[in-house]
């Protein structure tokens, strides 16, 4: 055991954990972070992605220990006080998941395709870059359309992501 | 997940020590291929030794007309770095190709070297540019340094520190994926350098990377997609298996070639 301690959604949180635990399974046992699903757990369907330091992972794919002392931002930290993120908000204006289970992955990584790409994203830019996100319902035309549409609003709008503390 | 510790040193004498120290260890990079083998049961190391917080192993550094990359490098990172970017393109390219987003910035070049995966697009670069190897023990050519499937010339506990790609005078880059995996079915590095034309392929060859030495002679000769007509790699000693025959896949890294002749500069991802 190990004492581990992350930065999660502006939370400080530490916890006694095996050395060999997953990001993914401390978010989800360990802090009751359930919103990060694993499809897949062998680093294909996206459905853990997280933001690690401001950037996309897959949390089935990552051990703790080895970002230890890490910001990461989860799906329930894009909607603070129950006000949706705007790529939330676009998902649901554009129907974009049926099942709902890849979408917190879906998210995460829209949300971070948006902030690293200023401006209007094209629509087959989007879809390359959400190639490690699988959908089995959707079809993906819906997510894509969602996406783009936040990428085209003004940037003010779509900024809020959490703001992380230390 | 297979119960392991897990060590993080500051120094690679250290990670070296801590190998030495334990009875069955593996260095974890980015950990995309390692800790997905170890879910599989496929390996099972007691101890895992974290490179990523050894200084001095990351980032992209130019030395004259060598473009040194760190071992744990992110592929994200080396496919944005300007440096790489402006000298090499094919290779920035290259790694901004590989897995997904999410894999590119975790994923780390130095864990993909020393993997040698036989699908993996690193070693086409390492292998067609000529590259070194850099570990804490010595240099090693990128000829000779890949020596089967997942296999190099690494020995138990010698650790990459970089990889020093010496800036051709083009490159380019052809691939055609698995749809699935978004591993190579096979891709072709080409190379134009002072001392010739390189040509490494990878996903195809049933002993992993290798030179295509008969594409390199005829585009000595002529440096065009024409003059590869006709031109083939040996069928004996490809990869013959659910993603295509060892003859498609002949035919493949012929394809591949010239799309990468007519695109230097460029990577070509064919659908």
């Amino acid at each position: 055991m190990t004492t581990l301690a992350l930065t999660v959604n502006g939370l400080s949180v530490e916890r006694d954990v095996p050395d060999n635990t997953l990001l993914v399974t401390y978010l989800r046992e360990s802090l009751g972070l359930t919103g990060t699903h694993v499809g897949c757990d062998t680093t294909q369907c996206g459905a853990c992605t997280v933001r690690l330091n401001g950037q996309a992972v897959k949390s089935c794919t990552v051990l703790v220990a080895q970002v230890q002392g890490a910001a990461v931002t989860t799906i329930e930290g894009l909607a603070p006080g129950g006000r949706l993120h705007p790529v939330q908000q676009a998902f649901k204006e554009q129907h974009a998941l049926q099942c709902g289970f890849c979408t917190p992955g879906m998210v995460m990584a829209a949300v971070d395709l948006i902030e690293h790409h200023p401006g209007p994203l094209a629509p087959e830019f989007v879809r390359s870059e959400l190639e490690g996100n699988l959908c089995r319902c959707t079809g993906y035309h819906n997510i894509v359309k969602a996406i783009v549409m936040v990428s085209a609003a003004p940037r003010q709008a779509a900024a809020p992501t959490v703001a992380l503390a230390g | 997940m297979y119960p392991s510790t897990y060590h993080r040193p500051a120094s690679a004498a250290e990670a070296a020590a801590l190998f030495a120290a334990h009875d069955d260890a593996a260095f974890l990079s980015g950990g995309h291929t390692l800790l997905p083998t170890m879910k599989l049961g496929l390996a099972r190391p007691a101890a895992l030794i974290d490179l990523c917080a050894i200084s001095g192993l990351s980032g992209v550094s130019l030395q004259g007309q060598t473009l040194s990359i760190g071992a744990t490098t992110c592929h994200a990172d080396v496919a944005a770095a300007p440096e790489v970017l402006r000298l090499i393109p094919a290779l920035a390219g290259l790694a901004g190709s590989i897995g997904d987003r999410q894999v590119r910035h975790r994923g780390t070049i130095g864990g993909s070297v020393a993997n040698n995966d036989p699908s993996a697009d690193y070693p086409a670069a390492v292998l067609g540019l000529g590259a070194k190897v850099v570990t804490d023990r010595r240099t090693m050519a990128a000829d000779g340094y890949f020596v089967g499937l997942y296999t190099t010339a690494l020995a138990p506990g010698e650790i990459v520190l970089r990889v020093e790609f010496p800036v051709p005078q083009a490159a380019g880059y052809a691939k055609f994926r698995s749809p699935s995996s978004r591993y190579a079915v096979a891709a072709v590095f080409v190379a134009r350098t002072a001392q010739g034309v390189r040509v490494a392929v990878t996903g195809a060859g049933s002993q992993g990377v290798f030179r295509a030495t008969a594409f390199e002679a005829a585009l000595d000769r002529d440096f065009s997609a024409a003059a590869l007509a006709g031109v083939t790699v040996p069928e004996a000693d490809l990869v013959d298996d659910l993603n295509g025959s060892a003859a498609y896949r002949a035919n493949l890294v012929a394809v591949l070639a010239r799309h990468a002749v007519q695109n230097m500069g460029r990577v070509v991802l064919l659908k």
